[in-house]
Parts: C-alpha cells; structure tokens; sequence
C-alpha cells in the first residue's frame, strides 16, 4: 500500500511525524479514513481517537482533543488542541480527572459549569480508553 | 577613624551579599531563558501553519460566497478588549513599565476596553487605579504553559461570541533576542485582513471541507486564537527572563564597582590611620628623648 506522511502536532510539540499506510479521524459528522492518493481536504476533528497504521508495524493510537486536519498531497496535517500517543497516556491522572467530573456532575448545587464537566469526563473516558488498548 | 573603616567594612559585606543573590538571579534567569527561547521558536511554524489553512479556507468561503461564521462577521463596533501580558514578579528592569505604559496609551485612546490581566504587576497597578479586569491570571510561573494560554484563549473567545466586545488586542513583549524586546500591539479578532492574503506555496489545491467550510471556519478560529494567545504567552515569558538577565546583570555589575570604590576608601582610612599612629608613636618617642 502506497504510504503518505501523518503529522499531528499540538501548538507545544510535534507528536508524531511518520509515514503510514492509513489514518482513521475522529470527524465531527463520525469517524472516516484516510487513504494515501486523498483528494485534498481540510475537515474539523472532534474529540476521539486517531489510529493511525504505520508503513512497518503495528497501527498506534493517540487520544485527541479536538482541532483540525488538512491533507495536502502526501502529507496528512492534524493540528490538535491536546493529542497524546496511548503510550503516554497518565491513566493514573486520567482516573483522578473522571472520579473528580463524576463527582463534580453528581452534586449538581448552584450554578455549577455542567459543560465543562462533562466535557473533562468525556476527555478523561477517552484517554482511558485509549490508553487501555480500547 | 576607625569608626568610619568599620563602617565601609561593614557596608562592603552587606553589598557583597547583595551581589551574590543578583548573581544568583542572573544565573537563573539565564538558565530559564535557553528553554524558554527554544519555545518561543518552536510554536512560530504552527502559527504560521494555522494562520495559512485559515487564510485557504476563508478565500474558498468568499469564492463560494457564503456566509461567513457569524462569529466572524465584521461588527463595525468599537469596544475592545485588550489582553496585556506582563510579570507577576519586578525585578525585572523596564519590563512592566514598558508594558503599562502601553496599556495606559491604549484605554486612552479607547476608552471603550474591558482588559484580561496577566500577570500581577500589571493588575496591582491597575487595581490602585480602581480598573477591574474582565478575568485575571496571575502566578502562572514562569514558562509558558499550553493550558494556561488554552484557558484565556477560551475565555476571552466566550467573551467575544456573547458579545461583550468586537475587537480583541494582545499587548505583549515580542522577544527579538536576549537584550532587544520590543512592546507589541497585535490585533486578534476580528480577523486582520493579512491572514486572507496568507498562502502556503506552490499552486493552492481545490479541498472539500468537511463538514463544510463555515464548519472548518469555526473550528480554526478558537485555534487560531489560542495559538495567538501561547504565541504572545511564550514571546512575553522569554523577554521577561531576558529582562530580568538583563536587569540583574546590571546589578552585579554596579555592585561590583561600588565594591571596588569602597575597598579603595577602606584602603585609605586604614593608611591613614596607621600614619596617624606612627606619628603619635614617632611623637611620644621624641617627648621622651627630649
């Protein structure tokens, strides 16, 4: 299979830079694939995962945050609002930051910010999941 | 006389002190600043990326002539927000001088601004003169931290959908190199007509957009945003370590001066004085003999 370049980058660092055979996006109308040859295209990413399959070896995932993606010729560009490799996932933290939304979602008093509550748990859900090989 | 070399003796120890904390906070400063200047670089290609794709998608939207996002429609109003950077620690020469200065010119010239505080300088200076901030962010530290740029990219991106304003300006510090930092107005929001004219190179390929380009739109402007935001962040932590370099090399440096005006004097009171024993000696000396 033909090979093109995936690039996901967040403002802080490059997270990875490698050739791959295919990308699968989180889109925010569903999750859709990449192929080398793409016409060129520029979508908005929601929160979930890439997985993406490297031109030798076994395909790899990384928990994303939300952002954009643009491909361009050979060159698949992803820029993210967090994004981290399953690798480096901190589930430790992950677990800390989902017990504290749930808890936050649980005692709804007063004007508490729901959204960003749940939007913390839904991160913290997919970083598990990421991290956990599904 | 000899009052007076124990004095000099005494303020040579007390400036000597002095100079090895400036030293110290040189050396930290210094220590900081390689890091910090490494970030600085490394976030200017994904702004210039951003800002590329942005320009791309708002030419493709004017040519299918839609609608622009409505949060990007000009407003034609005039009340402004002004984010300004500064330290929340002195110390640092002309630093936040420069900045306030800035701001100060700024609310005079509009006075329709509500501001967003970075830094505790600039808000205690702000605060004795009975301005409140719309949001304040104050002990960040003192490297640029994503989440941080991320969180008032987001606040003051709430503030401009709901309306509390039509133009967004970052004052900051933008870092040249170690000793030249230069004070920056830079215009945000709405969109400056340069970022439409910005085109990657090679002949632009015709994208679809998914979900659409007002979709795409949406999604780049909040990036386009925080990028703006972590871009002025790390730009204003490097000059600020700069700065203070800077400011607490000169230091040292007066320090050590001072310190050398001061052993001569010290010298000199010491010679003195003994000239004036041995005059007293040669003195009692000669009463016996005679």
């Amino acid at each position: 299979m033909a090979a093109f370049t995936l690039e996901v980058v967040t403002q802080e660092r490059t997270v990875v830079m490698t050739e791959v055979e295919y990308a699968l996006l989180p889109g925010v109308d569903g999750s859709f694939g990449v192929l080398s040859g793409h016409q060129p295209i520029m979508a908005s990413l929601d929160l979930g995962v890439l997985e993406f399959g490297p031109l030798h070896g076994k395909r790899r995932k990384i928990a994303l945050g939300g952002g954009f993606m643009e491909m361009h010729g050979s060159r698949l560009t992803v820029m993210a609002h967090t994004a981290e490799l399953s690798e480096e996932i901190d589930v430790l933290r992950a677990r800390q930051a989902k017990q504290r939304a749930e808890e936050r979602l649980a005692d709804r008093d007063g004007d508490l910010d729901i959204a960003r509550a749940q939007i913390a748990l839904q991160k913290a859900l997919l970083r598990l999941k990421v991290a956990n090989g599904d | 006389m000899a009052q007076s070399s124990r004095d000099i003796k005494r303020r040579i120890s007390s400036i000597s002190k002095t100079q090895q904390i400036t030293k110290a906070m040189e050396m930290i400063a210094a220590s900081k600043l390689r890091s910090a200047q490494e970030t600085v670089i490394s976030t200017r290609p994904y702004y210039e990326r951003l800002t590329s794709s942005l320009g791309t998608a708002l030419r493709a939207a004017e040519q299918a002539g839609e609608d622009m996002p409505a949060i990007i429609r000009d407003r034609a109003g005039d009340s402004h927000c002004l984010l300004v950077f500064a330290a929340d620690r002195g110390l640092a020469g002309g630093y936040n001088a420069a900045i306030i200065r800035q701001a100060e010119a700024f609310l005079k010239e509009y006075p329709d601004t509500e501001m967003v505080m970075v830094g505790r300088k600039v808000r205690d200076h702000f605060r004795r003169r009975n301005r409140t901030a719309l949001a304040e962010f104050v002990g960040i530290g003192d490297t640029a931290n994503l989440r941080v740029a991320q969180d008032i990219g987001h606040v003051i991106f709430d503030f401009f959908v709901h309306g509390l304003f039509d133009n967004v300006t970052i004052l900051y510090t933008e870092f040249i190199n170690t000793v030249t930092h230069r004070v920056k107005l830079r215009p945000v929001l709405p969109l400056p007509e340069q970022i439409k004219e910005t085109k990657g190179d090679g002949p632009e390929p015709l994208y679809v957009y998914e979900p659409s380009i007002n979709g795409v739109l949406e999604t780049l402007i909040p990036l386009y945003v925080d990028a703006a935001v972590y871009q002025a962040l790390t730009e204003a932590k490097a000059s600020e370590l700069g700065a203070r370099m800077n400011a607490m090399r000169n230091a040292t440096d007066n320090a050590g001066e001072l310190i050398q005006e001061l052993t001569i004097s010290y010298n000199r009171a010491r010679q003195a004085q003994i000239t004036k024993e041995i005059a007293e000696i040669v003195g009692g000396a000669d009463a016996l003999e005679s």
